[in-house]
């Protein structure tokens, strides 16, 4: 089974992507479109900064009391006939949902598209107990069926194009189920109709539904999950077990909250008005049987965080990702993790820790240009948790960097010795190399190096002053 | 009006021709126009790459050197983005009055005609922390199509960002270079003949690139548009 375990850093992971003509483009066309979707759908809102604020002031809250909101959808839900259970981190969420599976007596469980199952592997730990998996959201379903990884947060198998999945479906549909039809086109309506024929099966067989959710409505306990397929229904009513696990802060205090978010959401993620199919369940219904598993895996050491608890008011909308010039050039997949692009960069480093090269390289896999928080739709300010993790950063060892910088701070904390270096660069100006050495030549590789002056502002300014004094 | 010209340590150093630019601009629209010796940098850089302590060492300078001045003109988008916007985050009071060029001369001088001549076909790349940080908007444009003889052309995906970043071009040199082919190919689809912004720094990374590859178009600051006039 494919993993992001073990990934390299983020220039290397993206610099072997930037080199994938293919990628680029079905990237570039994907991002754009849904770019121009989002900015239309929004533009007619004539309220949009108000409901933005709006999001992010009621995140904040729910947050700020998280321990309340935690305990009384915990109520709300044993109320209503459902089981609820705690994870501190991805193995014991991974273990509970195992147990409960095996309970059932089953080895075949559907999964509705879940960001929190995905973060703890669940498929890997499902698949060593002996059970099989099935995703049944379209995008999902050819990262399965490939032996890939998820690129995107909403479209996970935007890396690839239709002939490559026309090619995956005839290829491997066969091993998991129900096989493609003879002859299939890569037109978009046959493809999504041999899916279709191939999950329909799927669900009619399970016992078992695994989903994630949006949104939990605390003071009812009631779960929603939006989505634009309808096999999300499917599997949350069809299978007699309901396991759904959801991420600590995907909390919401009461359905008056909801409304906020049910106007943000589909705006900033599909860029349509409203998403086509919303399921809101609560507690179990006769016959059925319903468990929560609400899963921490680093977010309380987050939410300790004065800058970076603003990543936990994400709702997952993916407008940062279709934005992000980087994530358009580098794909979701140098980003080592579920949660690629501009949310990755600042999440990802937060909840495993600065641990590794691949977590310290995230939060500079960014230019700071900004677009991502210009659309964020709960105002996640990502270019300043940016910054605070990379201050965190080089507080670890990073000798070369610090020493380099720590020069340039004495020069430039000096105007005598700038004027200094200013002119002996200026002397040298002649010799200005086509190419810079070291770490430098990643400029000169691709840019020529500018020639500096022979003369600096400065020195022209005091030349011009005393020129004139001496008038 | 008495102003104090916060050059910025890149056009200080590589490009002395945009502070002159913007001093004659200043001057030719009446301002009187100091520069305060003692200044160096914003701390942009360490900042930016995580050197907090050095960063607010610059600041502090910076602090300083423009003690006393009510109006401190900055002919850079991102530096006076790191003096406004960012000083706080590092505990630093920013001094009030810091005016990024295009905003001094639209809302404080209230001029858009700056009496400039600049017969040449021209593309306007706005950076993004022009555009997004300050949001200064349209002025850069507005003072741009009142220039005699200069015919502005738009530039296709214009605030898409150009890849540089600051040390984002050294520590992801590929996806930045990918991000600046993708920028100069916009700027190649205009014809124009030169692409104009208000920050020199993507100047450098963009105008690097045309110039490696022989693309015959020049880059130039907004200051040096601006100060040219039919004696030129
Ligand atoms: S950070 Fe904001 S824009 Fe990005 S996915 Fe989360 S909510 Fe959406």
């Amino acid at each position: 089974m494919a993993t992001f375990i073990g990934m390299p850093a983020f220039p290397e992971a993206s610099a072997r992507a930037v080199g994938d003509a293919q990628l680029r483009h079905n990237l570039r066309k994907a991002t754009h479109t849904i770019r121009a979707r989002r900015a239309a759908v929004v533009a007619e809102q004539p309220d949009w900064a108000g409901l933005r604020a709006a999001g992010a002031a009621i995140k904040d809250r729910t947050l700020r009391h998280l321990d309340v909101y935690l305990e009384r959808l915990e109520s709300a839900v044993t109320a209503a006939g459902g089981h609820v259970h705690w994870a501190e981190d991805a193995a014991e969420a991974d273990r509970i949902v195992v147990d409960l599976v095996r309970a059932t007596g089953e080895t075949e469980v559907v999964k509705v598209k879940s960001m929190a199952t995905q973060e703890i592997d669940l498929n890997a730990a499902l698949a060593a107990a002996g059970i099989r998996a099935y995703e049944t959201d379209l995008a999902e379903l050819i990262v399965q069926l490939g032996d890939d990884l998820p690129s995107h947060i909403l479209v996970p198998a935007i890396h690839r194009n239709r002939a490559e999945i026309r090619e995956i479906f005839s290829g491997r549909m066969a091993s998991w189920g129900r096989p493609a039809p003879e002859g299939l086109t890569d037109d978009p309506r046959a493809l999504a109709e041999a899916a279709r024929l191939h999950l329909r099966e799927r669900f009619l067989r399970a016992k078992v539904g695994i989903s994630g959710a949006n949104f939990a409505v605390a003071e009812t306990g009631t779960l929603v999950v939006l989505e634009s397929e309808g096999n999300g229904r499917m599997c949350v009513t069809l299978p007699e077990t309901l396991i759904s696990v959801v991420g600590i802060e995907k909390i919401v205090p009461t359905w008056r909250d909801l409304e906020v978010f049910l106007q943000l959401l589909p705006r900033s993620s599909t860029g349509e008005r409203m998403n086509p199919y919303t399921s809101m369940w609560t507690g179990a219904t006769e016959g059925q049987e319903f468990h929560l598993v609400l899963v921490d895996n680093g977010r309380t050491s987050v939410l300790a965080d004065r800058v970076g608890r603003q990543a936990l008011r994400c709702i997952r909308c993916s407008a940062c990702l279709n934005v992000c010039p980087v994530y358009e050039r580098a794909g979701g997949h140098a980003y080592g993790s579920v949660y690629p692009g501009p949310i990755g960069a600042i999440l990802t480093p937060q909840l495993r820790g600065l641990t590794g090269p691949l977590e310290e390289s995230l939060p500079y896999a960014s230019t700071l240009c900004g677009a991502c928080y210009d659309v964020c739709p709960v105002a996640i300010n990502i270019p300043e948790v940016l910054l605070d993790l990379r201050a965190k950063v080089v507080a670890g060892d990073h000798r070369a960097e610090r020493l380099a910088m720590g020069a340039a701070r004495r020069v430039l904390d000096h105007p005598k010795w700038l004027a200094l270096a200013q002119r002996s660069v200026g002397r040298l100006r002649r010799w200005t190399p086509r190419h810079l050495p070291g770490p430098l030549s990643a400029w000169s590789d691709t840019r020529e190096v500018p020639v500096p002056p022979r003369e600096s502002f400065r020195d022209w300014w005091a030349r011009r002053a005393g020129e004139e004094g001496g008038r | 009006m008495r102003v104090a010209l916060f050059v910025t340590c890149v056009n200080d150093t590589i490009f002395p021709g945009t502070g002159r630019a913007t001093v004659r601009l200043l001057e030719r629209l009446g301002c009187t126009v100091d520069f305060p010796m003692e200044q160096t940098c914003c701390g942009q850089m360490h900042f930016n790459t995580g050197y907090r302590d050095d960063a607010r060492a610059l600041a502090r300078r910076l602090i300083s050197a423009f003690d006393g001045y009510d109006a401190i003109v900055v002919p850079s988008g991102s530096c006076a983005a790191m003096v406004r916007e960012w000083y706080p985050s590092l505990g630093v009071t920013p001094p009030a009055g810091v005016h990024e060029l295009s905003e001094f001369l639209v809302d404080v001088l209230g001029v858009t005609d700056v009496g400039a001549y600049f017969p040449h076909t021209v593309t306007y790349h706005p950076t993004c922390h022009s555009l997004r940080a300050l949001k200064v908007g349209s002025r850069p444009l507005d003072l741009l199509s009142q220039v005699r003889g200069l015919t502005l052309v738009p530039l296709g995906g214009a605030e898409e960002c150009c890849g540089f970043g600051g040390t984002f071009a050294l520590k992801n040199p590929a996806v930045s270079a990918a991000m600046c082919a993708d920028k100069v190919r916009g700027v190649l689809d205009t014809g124009a003949e030169v692409l104009c912004a208000a920050d020199n720094s993507c100047l450098m990374h963009i105008g690097g690139s045309l110039i490696r590859q022989r693309a015959g178009v020049r880059v130039l600051h907004l200051a040096q548009i601006l100060a040219s006039t039919e004696e030129d």
